[in-house]
């Protein structure tokens, strides 16, 4: 792959961007690429050694907020005509609830991430608490020594478990975050890029 | 951790004179481990953190971005240090505790 077709793909990978945001990503790696061939690298070897458009790419996405992207994509690439505008006006009944409903999707998504990581560690501090609450009933009771060694045994086993657990969930709580990470770039490619599939 | 601490070494690398993108990945080789994609959001984050300024000048016919270290740039240098210096006196402490 020689500059001008690294420089086509990137800019194609990068389609949905803002005007700002792909010039600046696209002069970066076109700087790099003299500055490498400057030194004295053939120019092939100076755009492979940069990594795959897809890497790049995804690298970049990371950095720019979902927020700035969504905003581009539904810009208007042109000012609105006032029939236009009109037509919005009388529509309103019905996108503005789709628009709605959008907007309380993604953040009950996001609510349940943070429920999900919350219901496991107080599973976790109730597990704790009853083991420990049955270890000390053990002692208070006056049912006789069975009773007692069959609450304390319980009461050991369930303190044990929820701090066993406690490990489990701090894991399943980094997966969470990473799977978070994966998502939320998986949602910024949706807007982002030409799709291959198309023409 | 390793992210923080690029960013930290982008900053020194622009600390005594203003550097391009191709040169810092050069002056920082030898110490991390970096390429030209990764330094791509790091400079932007540093950017839009007000770190660094961002200027464009010609060279050979073409332009390039040239990196400036703002003041706050060099206060998170400056703080860096500092966490480095309480870091350091707890590994001393550490790995003298065994002879005590």
């Amino acid at each position: 792959m020689n500059k001008t077709e690294f420089t086509e793909q990137l800019r194609a990978a990068l389609k949905g961007l803002s005007e700002e945001d792909l010039k600046k990503s696209v002069d970066y790696y076109e700087e790099m690429i003299d500055d490498r061939m400057e030194d004295g690298i053939p120019e092939e070897e100076a755009v492979n050694g940069l990594g795959s458009i897809d890497e790049i790419k995804d690298k970049i996405l990371k950095e720019i907020p979902i927020t700035n992207i969504v905003k581009e994509k539904i810009k208007p690439k042109r000012s609105l005509a006032g029939w236009e505008i009109a037509l919005l006006v009388i529509g309103s009944p019905v996108w503005v609830p789709i628009v709605l409903s959008l907007i309380i999707t993604g953040l009950s998504i996001y609510m349940t991430f943070w429920i999900i990581i919350l219901s496991l560690y107080v599973t976790d501090l109730s597990l704790f608490l009853s083991g420990i609450l049955g270890i000390v009933a053990a002692f208070m009771q006056t049912n006789g020594f069975a009773t007692g060694l069959f609450l304390s045994g319980i009461g050991i086993t369930l303190t044990g478990v929820s701090v066993l657990l406690f490990f489990g969930f701090n894991q399943i709580t980094k997966w969470m975050f990473i799977l978070s990470k994966k998502f939320l770039l998986w949602l910024k490619k949706l807007f982002v890029g030409e799709k291959k599939s198309a023409n | 951790m390793k992210r923080g601490l690029l960013d930290v070494c982008v900053l020194a690398a622009i600390r005594d004179e203003d550097s391009y993108g191709y040169r810092i990945v050069k002056d920082l080789s030898p110490y991390v481990e970096i390429s030209e994609s990764t330094l791509y959001p790091i400079l932007r984050r540093l950017e839009s953190g007000q770190m660094l300024t961002v200027r464009t000048a010609e060279h050979n016919g073409r332009l390039r971005k040239y990196y400036h270290i703002t003041d706050s740039g060099i206060e998170r240098l400056k703080q860096f240090e500092s966490e480095w210096k309480e870091l350091m006196q707890i590994y001393e402490f550490v790995t003298r505790g065994g002879e005590k």
